[in-house]
Order: C-alpha cells, then structure tokens, then sequence
C-alpha cells in the first residue's frame, strides 16, 4: 500500500502538469453531469415555489421514486436486453416521467389542495407527512437494502477527448439533462400554456380574471416538476449505479440549495444553480478534499447569499405589483 | 336583463362587506356603481367574477346563475373584468399581456381579429407590443388592463376604478374610450369613486354605502341631486 502510494505520488510529480489537466477535466465532465441532475430536480422545487410560494418538501422523494421506477424498468423489466442501453435508459427515462408526473398529481390532490385556503404551517406539515409516506412506501415495495444495478445494466463505453478518457455516460446525462432543460426553457416562454404559467407565478387573482385554470396550472407545475425529478432519479441510478428508499433527502437538499442559490421561484436560476452547485462540489472533492465537499457546497450558499440575499438571479422573479 | 344580483351578501371572515345589494344591468348599458372608498364596490365586483363566493344571494348573468362558478368558466360565459389597480403582468411584455387575455379562447383567427381591433383602439399598445408591462406608464397600463379585458370578447364588461392615480388629462380619454367600447357593443359595469366623470357616462347609477345600495338612478338625475352632489362631487367637480 504504501510503496504503491509512494510510487503513485513520484509519478505524480514527474507527470504532474499532465495529471492536473486531467484531473481538472475529468472533475468538470463529472460536475456537469451531477449539474445537470441537481438542475433537474431543483426545478421542482423552484416551479412549485413560483405559483404556490410553497416549498415541496416531497420533492426529494418523488426524484427517489423515479430511481425506483428506473430500476424497475430496467432491470426488473429487463427493458435494458431489449433494447440495447443507451436506447432503453432513454425509453426508461421518458416512462418514468410520464409516472411521476401522475405521482406528483396525485401528491398535489391528497397534501396539498386540501390545504390551499389554511395557513401555510398546516402545508408545511402535510408536505412532511407526505415525504414520509412516500419514503415508507419505496421501503416496503423494494425493501431498505441498497439496490444495485447489474454490472451489465451501467453503460461504461469511454470515450477519447485530447487524449483523456472519458466515461461516455457523463456527457449522455449531461445532454438528456439540457435537452429537458431547454424543452421546459421552451415551453414556458414560448407557448401559451407556458406564458399562462408565468401570468399564475406573477398575480394568481389576475390570472382567474383572464380566464385562467389556476388550479391546472398548479397541477401542471407539479407534474412537470416531479417528471423532471423523476427523470433525474433514473439518472443518477444508472449513473452511481446503486440507489436506496433514503437518497431523495440529501438529493432533495442539494437541489433545494441549488435553487435557493440561483433564486427560488426562478426557472434559469434553478438551471443555473445546480449547474454550479455540480461544478463546486466535483472541484471541490478533488483539490480541496472528498469528505468536506458538502461543507463547501454550503459555504457556498452562504457566500452567495450573503451578497445576493435574492439568490443569483432572484431579481428577477415576478415581483407582485 | 344581462346581470341580476339579488340580495348579494358577501363576508370577509366574519366581517360582512355587503348587506343585501340588489343591481341590474341591461344589455347595451353603462352602468356605474359609486361610493366611499370602502363602501363594497370592489367586493360586488369581485363576486361577479367568482373570486370571492358569496354567503348568501344570486348573481344571474342571462338568466345563469354565475355564483358557483369558477373564474375561469365566469370568463368562458363573457363577464370579463378589469381590476382595481390594473393588475396587469408585469414582467410578461403587453403582448403576452393581451394574449393571456385571450385564452378562454382556441381559435387563432378570432384571436387575431380581436387584437386589431384592440389595437385599433390602443393604438399605443401596438407601438409596445415587445416592451415588459411593468415599465408602461399608468395610462398606459389602464388601456392594457382593459385592452387585455377584451381580447376574451367579453358581453359584460366590468371596470374597477378605471381612472385610479392616472394623471388627470388621461382620465378623459379613457372614459371616451369606454364609452366607445359601449357603443361597439359592450355592456359596461363601471366602479368609480370619482363620480363626476363616471355619471356624465353612465346610463344609470347606483350609489353604495357600507354594504348597501342608497340611491339609484339615471346617470342625468343622480348628477342634479342635491344628496349626491353634496356628498360624492363636493369639490371633485372641475
Ligand atoms: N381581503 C379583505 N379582507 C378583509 N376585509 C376586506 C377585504 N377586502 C375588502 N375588505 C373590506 O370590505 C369592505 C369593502 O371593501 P371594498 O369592496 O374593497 O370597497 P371599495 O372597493 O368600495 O373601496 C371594506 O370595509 C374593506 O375593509
Ligand atoms: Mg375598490
């Protein structure tokens, strides 16, 4: 062991220039990648917070279910032999969207629009109970162990850039992640429905007087945010290739702080925090050290907090009037 | 007779806002509901549209009943208001602002015939179509508010205090405007508390205090009483 970390640290010195390009790159790959799923689920919570000005705290457990569903799919199902990998992660991915949108429906009807018209401590409450339930659930479907994925099941194709290798996998889920990211981006600013759901997140009221379904369009928020936490379980099941009925809180946490860091309730922002908030803690974890990059993470947060109490782009969330 | 209300009482909490009011709007008219600030005006309004139900009392629109109706569906049947305070989206460009007035409707082509003529009318929303809402003047932001009311090619249109904190040379031409609105077609119920300007519009009147209706009339009579012109266009008229 020792010799072996002796010789690692002189090959390091004579090839230092070398292994710091590398190591710099294949941080940045792996940040964009944990980016990309932080940004997904932190759109969740900001979409929510827009029209509601409510925290979904059964988020983080929507994102596990779509690990779930993903496993399920995949392996259970054995869609992967099917259909070739990266075809079936695909097919998988777009499946467990279209449930956990019905999830996030369904959580919206039973925690949530009950409450509407009380006061919001009573919200926060049933938000809670509902993470639990859900949590619970997961447990007693799939069992508290971790589950693996099958060695087979976890593409590892690598790919050449420069003359660094590259797991393929983290520019696939970087890509799947932008590719929802500008579709939503889309969606909101250029179609009716999407500038509808904008009109709800400024003045709910004003919204009514045009003739506005307030309350479809808060369904909608939910289903598309729980989709995009449901795509970004599958993600990271195929990606660290091991989940557990507990990953949706620490999961839930960080994108909750990504969004705060770019501005809850500001859809770009969410982008934008988990981006950078994959890219900290990933550099992070390599020069500063692994075990405090959650500490960095939050530090931070609190730097940034601290010069923009708004969050990076928290300007410019619709202010009332 | 276009909109019925009928011994309407509304509450917020325990704390009731209107007592029992009773008005009547005939297709074709402009009709205005004055009052103190805080006499209910923007409550009556504010039922007729379904934001705020009822406790007791019926509000007939064509001889509907539109008091367990949502919003949305209020909209659908053509009852349309613009509110207090303009109320516009701020950070949505006019465009959008006018388009989400449109959206009880699917058809394309209606929705573009209604934009001219929209803009026909506010010829100046046309010129900041692109710009944000927000940064529009009042006036500006009074003609979107209505302008965006009529792109749901409303029967019934009801304004909240139209002429709320515009410079006072805006107030005319918006009242002209209303008033063409009227002719085109529109049955307009107008909330003003200055009441000057909305009687000499007006078709009739009714006059709203704490919660109840005291007087009402044609818009003629009610400016020669005595009664109103003591208590509502004392020093207001110019
Ligand atoms: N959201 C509210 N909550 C509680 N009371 C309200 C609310 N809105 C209005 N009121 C009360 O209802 C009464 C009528 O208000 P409103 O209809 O706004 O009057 P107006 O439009 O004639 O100025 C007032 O006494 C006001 O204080
Ligand atoms: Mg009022």
């Amino acid at each position: 062991m020792i010799v072996a970390e002796r010789l690692s640290w002189v090959l390091k010195l004579r090839r230092g220039h070398k292994l710091n390009m590398e190591v710099f790159f294949q941080q940045f790959s792996n940040g964009l990648a944990i980016g990309g799923i932080y940004a997904l689920i932190a759109l969740g919570y900001t979409m929510v917070y827009g029209v509601l000005r409510l925290i979904n705290f059964a988020h983080g457990d929507l994102f596990t279910s779509g690990a779930f569903l993903g496993y399920t799919f995949l392996v259970s199902l054995a869609l992967g032999q099917s259909a070739g990998t990266v075809g079936a992660i695909l097919l998988v991915v777009l499946l467990v969207m279209g449930v956990a949108a019905f999830l996030g429906y369904v959580l919206e009807r039973c925690a949530y629009r009950p409450l509407r018209r009380s006061n919001r401590l009573n919200a926060v409450v049933s938000a809670i109970g509902a993470s639990i339930v859900i949590q619970n659930s997961i447990m007693l479907i799939y069992g508290p162990q971790v589950l693996v994925f099958p060695a087979g099941m976890k593409p590892n194709v690598i790919v050449e850039i420069f003359g660094l290798n590259f797991p393929l996998m983290r520019f696939f889920l970087f890509g799947a992640s932008v590719m929802l990211m500008l579709g939503l981006y889309f969606f909101i600013n250029r179609t009716r429905l999407g500038t509808a759901i904008r009109a709800v997140a400024i003045d709910q009221d004003a919204s009514r007087l045009m003739g506005i379904d307030v309350s479809q369009i808060i369904s909608l928020m939910f289903m598309i945010g729980a989709a995009l936490g449901g795509a970004a379980g599958v993600m990271v099941g195929v990606y660290y290739g091991q989940i557990t009925f507990t990953m949706g809180w620490i999961y839930g946490l960080k994108a909750f702080t990504a969004a705060i860091m770019g501005g809850i309730g500001n859809i770009p922002g969410a982008m934008l925090g988990g981006m950078l908030l994959g890219m900290v803690e990933s550099m992070a974890a390599a020069y500063i050290s692994a075990g405090w990059k959650d500490a960095i993470t939050f530090l931070v947060l609190i730097v940034i907090l601290i010069c923009r109490p708004t969050g990076l782009l928290g300007e410019r969330v619709a202010e009332k009037i | 007779m276009l909109l019925r209300i009928k011994n309407l009482r509304v509450a917020y909490g325990n704390v009731e806002a209107l007592h029992g009011v009773d008005i009547e709007v005939r297709e074709g008219e402009i009709v205005a509901i004055l009052g103190a600030n805080g006499a209910g005006k923007s409550t009556t309004l504010r039922a007729i549209s379904g934001l705020h139900r009822p406790k007791s009392g019926e509000i007939l629109f064509a001889g509907q009943p539109l008091h367990s109706l949502p919003s949305h569906e209020i909209v659908m049947r053509g009852v349309v208001q613009a509110p207090e305070g303009r109320r516009v989206f701020a950070t949505l460009t006019v465009g959008e602002n006018l388009e989400m007035g449109a959206f009880v409707c699917k058809d394309k082509k209606t929705v573009a015939s209604r934009l001219k003529k929209v803009l026909d009318l506010f010829p100046r929303l046309g010129e900041r179509r692109e710009q944000l809402a927000g940064t529009l003047s009042g006036g500006e932001q009074q003609m979107l508010a209505i302008g965006r009311a009529l792109m749901s090619g409303p029967r019934l249109l009801l304004l909240d205090e139209p002429s709320l904190g515009l410079a006072p040379i805006m107030i005319k031409p918006i009242f002209s405007t209303i008033k063409a609105i009227n002719q085109a077609g529109v049955t307009v119920l107008l909330v003003e508390q200055s009441a000057f300007v909305a009687l000499k519009v007006a078709h009739r009147a009714y006059v709203l205090d704490v919660g109840k209706v005291v007087m009402s009339g044609s818009g003629a009579n009610l400016l020669k009483d005595p009664e109103v012109q003591k208590t509502y266009l004392g020093g207001g008229r110019k």
